[in-house]
């Protein structure tokens, strides 16, 4: 929270309170406003939610561990298929959200651990070649077995169904104003990002998050002082992956269907940027990249069609093309302007109280 | 003063066609500064690394406070009660000296990963004390002052005060140290032995590899030295010094045809 209040720039550190005022205001607020322009918007901000998750998820390993990886989607999709199996006709089994997520997560930390093994002996640029095959693999697999439907996908997947409430309904409240259903899903998913937010936290200030980040900084004096690098890089793997896994249920059961193109190599780079755009490390940063990063393209977007119409008479770069596009450029931007991301990481591994108190008891 | 701390017994460790230590035998007793010295490429570190379980020893033991060492898992020797410093500094960049120093703490400390997440008493307690003790062990090496400082932007003289500290929060028996004064002028080098010396009289046993031969003379007790791998003498400093092997491994004295 504070970490976002900074990312106003200039106000944010002079009134500290009033922006985190208006942070917590706008993150409340932001489907309504949404919804005033058109739906699509609440639509991009859900999926914003998701890639926040996603870049929080990619950040415990790559900005918490230092271990760079680029197949994280497969997490994302091994997540988004186990609600497939589990919660559609495809295999005709419809189980509740509170048994589908948990084990997705549970097989997103399983596959993490897969990964994990193999690569435990490899770093930087190795690493990131490993993992990349490994998300292919995933994709790959996906695309070809019978049991998922190859490429057509797994459709119809059963929608978010909390305790009878089911989320992907609109709620009528009176005759003309009625809860739209991806406001519902915008209200779930920012509740499961502020629960991401309250566990990475409480991570990185505790002998594990000092453990990852010692291993990041240093792996030879990691082990020097009695760190089990095995272990922790094994956890670092299985904890990021469950991340990716409980988005990807959501994901599956706010999309209604699940096929391999959702879960190509481009998606995992762009977690990537989110992640390194925001600043590698900060969870504030992590999360300003990710919701810049998401909605950035979707503006733009609205904005390039009725430009290009207007000035060429016709449409000659599609969205898609310039989405990646500015990605780079963003990308490109952020090395030479602020190669540390938006918000560089001002992390601390400590209780920032109790420092507190045992200087003021040395004074 | 007499009882063996760690015992190396036939220690040899070969680098394709360097023998880069050769059957080599020494004893270090609880409570004393013992020194390790001999010319560059004799196998001191060498002989760190295979002691800390960096390497695994192709041959030899080391057994320490009675039963054997794992060799080749660094981090169940450190379990043991051996702690080490590195000769190029190697701290955690990205954390302050606090932070630093509480990592030292890992090994001793037990936290579960539920416990975290529930943030329950253990571990609230737990992470309360180790702030306490890693802030007491920046001012037992005198830089609590730059607690909140990352350690990247600390001074080379505080770096190395901050990197022993670290190693002492792991609780070590045996505090090994690799040329701690490299680098360091005079008023740190005096600073940096009053340190060793307070760290010896608390009870820690002190290995020393240095180059700087005042430094071992005046700090240890018994000086071992090597010369290409070998062990070629072992003794108080005062007799060392003597050794005629010694001196000509030092001077070249030009019949040793390895």
């Amino acid at each position: 929270m504070n970490e976002l209040a900074q990312a106003i720039p200039y106000f944010g550190s002079r009134n500290p309170r009033v922006a985190r005022g208006i942070v917590l205001a706008l993150m409340l607020l932001a489907p309504l406003l949404a919804g005033m322009i058109g739906n699509t918007w609440i639509r991009v901000l859900d999926a914003a939610l998701l890639y926040v998750m996603l870049a929080l998820g990619l950040n415990l390993v790559v900005g918490f561990a230092g271990l760079l990886d680029l197949g994280y989607i497969a997490f994302y999709a091994v997540g988004a298929y186990t609600w497939g199996f589990l919660a559609s006709p495809h295999m005709g089994v419809h189980l509740p959200f509170w048994i589908v997520l948990p084990a997705g997560a549970g097989l997103a930390a399983m596959a993490g651990i897969l990964l994990g093994f193999p690569v435990l002996r490899l770093r930087g640029d190795y690493l990131a070649i490993v993992t990349l095959g490994f998300g292919e693999i995933v994709r790959i697999f996906m695309g070809n077995l019978n049991v998922t439907n190859g490429p057509q996908g797994i459709n119809m997947l059963d929608s978010l169904n909390i305790f009878g409430w089911d989320v992907s309904r609109n709620i009528q409240i009176t005759e003309s104003f009625q809860i739209n259903a991806l406001t519902s899903f915008y209200y779930v998913f920012l509740l499961f990002v502020v629960g991401s937010v309250i566990v990475m936290r409480r991570l990185q200030i505790s002998r594990i998050g000092r453990g990852w980040a010692a291993i990041r900084d240093d792996e030879l004096a990691a082990k020097a002082i009695g760190i089990n690098t095995r272990n922790m890089k094994l956890l670092a793997f299985a904890m990021g992956a469950t991340f990716g896994g409980v988005s990807g249920g959501l994901f599956g059961s706010f999309q209604g269907f699940v096929s391999p193109e959702s879960f190509t190599l481009l998606e995992s780079i762009a977690v990537l940027t989110m992640v390194v755009f925001g600043g590698m490390g900060n969870l504030g940063g992590v999360i300003v990249g990710a919701v810049a990063l998401s909605l950035l393209p979707e503006v733009l977007r609205y904005i390039a069609l009725p430009i290009q119409q207007a000035i060429f008479g016709k449409v000659l770069l599609d969205p898609e093309v310039l989405r990646m596009l500015l990605l780079s450029l963003a990308m490109i931007f952020m090395m030479l302007i602020r190669p540390a991301g938006l918000l560089p990481a001002n992390a601390r591994y400590s209780r920032e109280e109790l420092v507190k108190g045992l200087k003021e008891k040395q004074a | 003063m007499s009882i063996v701390l760690l015992e190396a017994k036939n220690i040899s460790k070969r680098f394709g066609g360097i023998q880069a230590l050769s059957d080599v035998s020494l004893t270090i007793r609880k409570g004393e500064v013992y020194g390790l010295i001999g010319p560059n490429g004799a196998g001191k570190t060498t002989f760190f690394n295979v002691l800390t379980g960096a390497y695994t020893p192709d041959q030899g033991e080391f057994v320490f406070a009675g039963t054997e060492l794992p060799t080749g898992k660094p981090h169940l020797v450190v379990e043991r009660g051996i702690a080490r410093t590195f000769q190029n500094i190697r701290l955690f960049r990205e954390m302050t000296a606090l932070e630093n120093v509480m990592a030292g703490h890992h090994i001793r400390t037990d936290s579960s990963l539920f416990g975290i997440l529930l943030q329950n008493r253990h571990t609230r307690e737990e992470e309360r004390l180790i702030t306490e003790r890693a802030y007491e062990l920046l001012r037992y090496v005198g830089i609590e002052r730059f607690a909140d400082t990352l350690s990247r932007n600390l001074s080379y003289g505080d770096q190395r005060r901050l990197e022993i500290a670290r190693a002492l929060a792991t609780e070590p028996q045996l505090l090994a140290l690799d040329e701690p004064a490299a680098g360091m002028n005079a008023t740190e080098t005096a600073q940096l032995r009053d340190l060793i010396e307070t760290i010896r009289h608390d009870g820690v046993t002190v290995l020393l590899i240095e180059h700087d031969v005042k430094l071992v003379m005046g700090l240890c007790d018994r000086v071992a030295v090597l010369d290409f791998g070998k062990k070629i003498a072992e003794d108080v400093p005062a007799v060392v010094q003597k050794n005629q092997a010694v001196i000509e491994a030092y001077l070249g004295g030009g019949h040793h045809a390895h």
